[in-house]
């Protein structure tokens, strides 16, 4: 994981959902440990796409999590998030 | 507009998918029973409803961009800013464009002009998800219809 990936996603987060930039560790659970809901993470994730160039699929994700063939921590502790955001930038690039 | 139902868009005037751009007309009613009490001798549009207005704008475009395959429901309205008054009977000019479409999800911005003069205005989030009812979607086609929503082109294209 690129450390400015997370510092981005840190700083949006914190920006938008008004969370002191200190409480937001890699290790962090966006749903768990900061308490952001489905309609706060689209903000986040507006922010993140406009940052990265990106589209997080967050469809996609919610399915699996759904389906039971993933677990939040995947998709929502940011150090995984921020893999995430990593692999669909270089995706974007190749 | 059929005020009652909640359906406040009249007609469809332009469309641009290219641009995600839409621009609608809505008729405000002479009478209602909501003017009655909003508000007794002083009759207005709720300010609700002009914001209901441009979510419905809003959404109409994001069906066109998604090909009427999936519903938009209004889930944040920020910055919304309600400018002059609306009494019965004013033609409502609303435009509305995608600001980015996100997974699930789009950011839009739309406005309300009445006589040429910005009147409101606001950022609206809309969440996208199939249809969760056929008699939804069965009907959204019928208004579609008789606002001139072109079904064809937006399919095809």
């Amino acid at each position: 994981m690129m450390s400015s990936t997370f510092d981005t996603v840190a700083n949006i987060i914190a920006e938008t959902c008004d969370i002191p930039r200190e409480k937001i560790q890699p290790e962090s659970h966006a749903i768990d440990d900061l308490g952001i809901d489905s309609l706060d993470f689209l903000d986040i994730a507006f922010a993140i796409d406009k940052a990265f160039g990106i589209k997080l699929p967050l469809e996609q994700w919610t399915q699996e999590v759904n389906d039971g063939k993933a677990t939040t921590e995947q998709y929502f502790v940011l150090k995984n998030l921020c893999a995430r955001i990593d692999g669909l930038v270089a995706a974007k690039g190749a | 507009m059929r005020i009652e139902y909640f359906q406040l868009i009249d007609r469809i005037v332009d469309l641009d998918l290219d641009g995600r751009t839409i621009r609608v007309d809505a008729q405000v009613p002479h009478e209602s029973t909501i003017f009655e009490g909003h508000f007794p001798g002083h009759p207005l549009m709720p300010g609700v409803l002009l914001i209901e207005a441009m979510a419905q704008a809003a959404g109409w475009l994001v069906l066109a961009v998604t090909k009427f395959e999936r519903m938009a429901f209004l889930a944040a309205v920020k910055e919304a800013k309600l400018r002059s008054f609306v009494t019965p009977g004013q033609l409502l000019s609303i435009e509305a464009k995608v600001l980015h479409e996100g997974s699930g999800y789009a950011m839009t911005k739309a406005s309300v002009t009445v006589n040429g003069k910005l009147t409101c205005e606001s950022e609206l989030t809309l969440r996208i998800m199939p249809f969760p009812d056929p008699r939804l979607r069965a009907t959204m086609e019928e208004v579609a219809g008789r606002i001139g929503f072109p079904m064809k082109a937006p399919t095809d294209g």
